[in-house]
């Protein structure tokens, strides 16, 4: 039996009308925003499954573009995120596309720069409110961000594993998930920690030679 | 603590209690909060809740997809003339529920209670019962807990979701809660609140959830109308004295088994009831 608190009956207090299209696809979109870098000028959305089918009913076009401004997903101004984006000068293109990923409620989230390559995300809106990032950028990951997530590529090295753990450990802080996955000479690393991840962290770890890559992602409230 | 409504309730009477005082104990105990931080995040609640079934009554509110929307305002706008068949109270919590559905609809702010798409039901009840007997904001604040208390019993013995249960779940399980909040507001006893909530929900046992489109618009929002008012006239029925001769417990188990045996076109899926009808479908293809 499953237990429940009083506040998971009456809450949570959201904006509507449903959670995996308002509040999940939100975090989606700020999700992305966190983990890419946000001198964007425009972002397409390619929608895949009941996303493609719906988002329009659902707002869901207008929860992710929330999502990508920073707003969160209890923000009243979700609504009108397609203007404030306007307002902004950032481009928005919705695209329905079948992605062949198996869960209906889809999106991969491209991002343009002016001087750079474009940077995607993959995630999928897995029911209240909760999500699952499956690719950055062409690494093919797993996590929720429900708890701060370290992303690391790096030239994999002999040491290089345990180099990024102790960085972690002088400073007192507990891996909880570690996932390590390799593609030719190139890792990715995805790490769940127990606290809140603070920026000398990351730079610490960022001075490592073999680093290509890296990004934290705490949290993001429902 | 408890995990069925006769363990509540066995609670209340040995304890000498009522449901709101014993589910307040148990969530300190359980997330381990202060009393002080428990009742502000209950006010927040609230607050979010008057706002929500105020919001629409006096300028018409439509949803993102344009299915819906300026009802809430029409039945408002309908008692106020006061030449009502059912009178001001009726017509009045129907106007607030409306509200509600019609905020979560066009992307407003509401809570969840215990989904979003039966939002409407529980706010207009304790906001219509607290108007018409003068009763405290305190008052409100404990028929939330009441609340929250049956429907927690019925998520864990039950299921609270349409996809799972049908709209009995959803809709079924927000008049129950209702129903027990307001009975216990009134001064009524524990064992009249568990005869409203059980009144409540198996006076709409078998309804299915059946949205056009998957929109959480039509017929939800007609249905947070007449759960407001099936959570008022179950309450009637307990305070008046009337017993429920199958307990509470039973009842939930009940509109379980089934929201189980419903096949799963009438479950949320949006391919039977109201949604597969030549005009739901209709609007499914202009809409999506
Ligand atoms: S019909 Fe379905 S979607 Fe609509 S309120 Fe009922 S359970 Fe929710």
């Amino acid at each position: 039996m499953k237990d429940y608190g009083i506040f998971d009956i009456l809450g949570p207090v959201m904006i509507g009308p449903s959670s995996s299209h308002t509040a999940g696809a939100t975090r989606l979109g700020k999700m992305a925003r966190e983990i890419a870098d946000n001198t964007f000028y425009k972002v397409t959305f390619y929608l895949h499954g009941s996303f493609a089918k719906t988002y329009k009913g659902h707002g869901t076009d207008r929860a992710l573009v929330a999502g990508i401004l920073g707003m969160e997903p209890s923000d009243e101004r979700i609504r009108d995120s397609l203007n404030i984006a306007k307002e902004k000068g950032i481009q928005i293109e919705f695209i329905e596309k079948d992605l062949g990923y198996e869960h209906p409620n889809t999106v991969k989230i491209v991002f343009s720069y002016y001087d750079k390559e474009d940077y995607y995300i993959v995630g999928s809106s897995i029911g209240g409110g909760n999500i699952l990032i499956t690719d950055v950028n062409g690494n093919k990951v797993e996590f929720s961000g429900n708890y701060p997530t370290i992303l690391i590529r790096y030239i994999d090295q002999k040491g290089s594993i345990s180099r990024i753990s102790s960085i972690l450990a002088k400073e007192d802080i507990n891996i909880a998930t570690m996932k390590v996955s390799r593609e030719g000479k190139i890792a990715t690393m995805i790490m769940e920690i127990d606290n809140p991840i603070k920026d000398n962290i990351i730079n610490n770890i960022a001075n490592l030679d073999e680093i290509i890559y890296i990004t934290g992602i705490n949290p993001i409230g429902r | 603590m408890f995990n069925k409504g006769s363990e509540l309730l066995n609670l209340c009477k040995t304890r000498n209690k009522k449901i709101w005082e014993i589910v307040v104990e148990k969530e300190i105990d359980n997330a381990q909060i202060s009393y002080e931080e428990l009742m502000n995040n209950m006010n927040s609640v609230l607050d979010t809740m008057i706002n929500s079934a105020n919001a629409a009554l006096d300028k018409g509110v439509i949803s993102i997809s344009g299915l819906s929307g300026g009802d809430a305002k029409k039945m408002e706008d309908y008692k106020n003339k006061g030449n009502t068949i059912s009178g001001q109270l009726i017509n009045s919590a129907m106007a607030k529920a409306l509200s509600t559905s019609e905020v979560n609809a066009s992307m407003g702010k509401i809570v969840a209670a215990p989904t979003a798409g039966a939002s409407g039901i529980l706010p207009s009840a304790i906001i219509s019962v607290k108007e018409k007997f003068n009763l405290s904001h305190e008052d409100m604040i404990h028929g939330l807990f009441t609340a929250a208390g049956i429907g927690e019993i019925i998520a864990k013995n039950a299921t609270i979701s349409g996809a799972e249960g049908g709209c009995q779940a959803e809709c079924g399980t927000a008049s129950s809660m209702a129903a027990a909040a307001i009975v216990e507001m009134l001064g009524g006893s524990v064992e009249a609140s568990f005869n409203g909530a059980s009144f409540a929900l198996l006076n709409i046992m078998g309804l299915i959830c059946d949205p056009i489109a998957g929109l959480v618009e039509f017929p939800c929002a007609l249905r947070n109308a007449s759960g407001v008012v099936n959570a008022m006239i179950s309450a009637d029925l307990a305070l008046a004295g009337i017993d429920s001769i199958v307990p509470f417990d039973e009842v939930v188990d009940a509109m379980y088994k089934v929201g189980k045996s419903m096949p799963e076109s009438l479950r949320e899926t949006a391919l039977g009831g109201i949604a597969a009808t030549p005009t739901g479908e209709k609007l499914k293809r202009r809409i999506l």
